[in-house]
């Protein structure tokens, strides 16, 4: 049952980069495609809705980051790969908020992205404005991220 | 097909959006001295040459949106509910070619579902096995009563309402709103218009019945009944959604299909902010029609030296 422990906590790490990469890699997508159709128009936009398809490939960085981080704490980059179970259990936990909510956000980002580069192929001066919409979705994969963070942090000082 | 699919092609109608008149430049047009003073004015906007005439202009616009989504959609299957109007009418110019006899050239209309010449051809040989199958059950009926009675009008019906179930039944199975609301409308008013003209003609209760299409939003029985007088026909349109069409229908025809294009106008309008699935090409469409519709009521308008208030009257809200 020890051996189960680590991977929990790997299945967890695993998650955090799968579906914060998954969600990016669907906005990404999503947001490209408006970006090429208003480019074939006027490729003078390029710049500019180049910076909003990105707008949702940060989850996927998240994700990453999350999962790097729990492969460093629990042993796996190096040093004592030991865990008790419920310490894997804690830490596939607290990579879920930034699983879930990176894979959600980065779809929502990328429907308001592909709105917000309709935006700037109608008004390209409204530029500034337009990346404020999608940019607000980032608010709340931020705050996975600091859940996900604090709490792997956390788990580490845990006598579990 | 996916919402996701059409998002590329929604990008690039956004860009096309900008290039659509607005009231501005409409009014440029009505301010303009003469036909020829508006085809300047097009022409500078991008709509054809200086040289070109009014028709060559609007069906060379009519031609470059079709060739736009074409480019931009691929399958056009899903715009069929815009097409079959065209359809049908090549549908009823074979039926009276073929029942008159002779060559009539330019009596069929381009941007249709299928070839003119391969309904010419079924309708001329009587092989109505070879139409759609939604053609085959109107076409022979309206060829043959076009050959026993000699009555044109009834041969229209039976097509008209043919094509209005058509266009009905294919805005549905879109599963777009909007292509739904458009078969909708398009039924409805086809109704409305033909009670209206059977009233006027005196046309019996048993034709009305035969001729009008079925739809959600009219009782096909209520309607034809209240076809008898001008009286109970506006008494039950006002019970229906459309009660404020009911001033317009008792100005003129005119007035009435243009609160009917403004109806429409209005509610695709939500498209302008929607950058997902096929509503927004379909408004797209359906703007571009409205726009060039305006834009031959001026025209005409303006050659036949119309008074500018009656043209007004008559032109279309814009889209943009």
């Amino acid at each position: 049952m020890a051996s189960m422990g680590i991977f929990f906590a790997l299945a967890g790490a695993a998650c955090a980069a799968l579906m914060a990469g998954i969600g990016s890699a669907i906005g990404v997508g999503k947001a490209g495609q408006a970006a090429a159709g208003v480019v074939t128009e006027d490729p003078a936009k390029f710049s500019k809705v180049l910076i909003l398809q990105l707008l949702p490939g940060t989850q996927g960085i998240y994700g990453l980051l999350i999962a790097f981080i729990t492969l460093t704490q629990i042993g796996i980059m190096g040093g004592d790969a030991n865990l008790s179970a419920v310490k894997g259990l804690l830490y596939f936990a607290a990579c879920m908020p930034m699983a879930f909510v990176g894979l959600i956000s980065a779809i929502q980002q990328a429907n308001a992205a592909v709105s917000a580069i309709a935006l700037v192929s109608k008004k390209p001066d409204q530029f500034g404005k337009s990346m404020i919409f999608p940019a607000m979705v980032e608010t709340y994969a931020i705050l996975a991220l600091l859940v996900s963070i604090l709490s792997i942090f956390g788990i580490a000082g845990l006598a579990v | 097909m996916a919402k996701d699919s059409y998002i590329y092609a929604v990008a690039r109608i956004r860009s096309h959006e900008l290039q659509l008149l607005n009231a501005a430049f409409m009014e440029q047009l009505l301010a303009a001295p003469d036909e020829a003073g508006c085809l300047r004015l097009l022409s500078e906007h991008g709509w054809g040459t200086p040289d070109m005439s009014a028709e060559q202009m609007l069906d060379g616009e009519t031609e470059k949106t079709w060739e736009l989504i074409r480019e931009l959609v691929g399958d056009l299957s899903v715009f069929h509910v815009f097409l079959y109007e065209n359809d049908y009418h090549n549908l009823k110019a074979a039926i009276k070619e073929a029942c008159t006899g002779g060559r009539h050239p330019g009596i069929y209309v381009e941007n249709s579902v299928f070839p003119a010449c391969m309904l010419e051809e079924a309708v001329e040989s009587r092989s109505f096995g070879d139409l759609p199958e939604h053609m085959r059950e109107p076409a022979e009926r309206a060829m043959d009563t076009l050959l026993s009675t000699r009555d044109g009008q009834l041969c229209d019906c039976i097509i008209d309402r043919a094509a209005l179930c058509a266009i009905r039944k294919a805005g549905a199975e879109t599963g777009s709103e909007l292509l739904a609301l458009y078969g909708e409308l398009t039924a409805a008013i086809g109704d409305i218009k033909t009670a209206v003209r059977a009233l006027r003609t005196g046309k019996s209760l048993e034709f009305l019945r035969t001729s009008l299409a079925p739809c959600a939003t009219l009782d096909e029985a209520r309607l034809s009944e209240a076809a008898e007088s001008m009286e109970a026909l506006v008494a039950y349109l006002d019970t229906t959604i459309y009660a404020d069409a009911v001033p317009e229908l008792e100005k003129s025809p005119a007035a009435f299909e243009c609160w009917c294009d403004n109806y429409l106008i209005r509610r695709i309008r939500p498209q302008l902010s929607n950058s997902f699935g096929i509503d927004p090409l379909a408004a797209y469409i359906l703007a571009r029609r409205m726009e060039i519709r305006s834009v031959r009521i001026i025209l005409t308008g303006k050659r036949n030296d119309m008074a500018e208030s009656l043209i007004r009257g008559r032109v279309r809200e814009t889209y943009v």
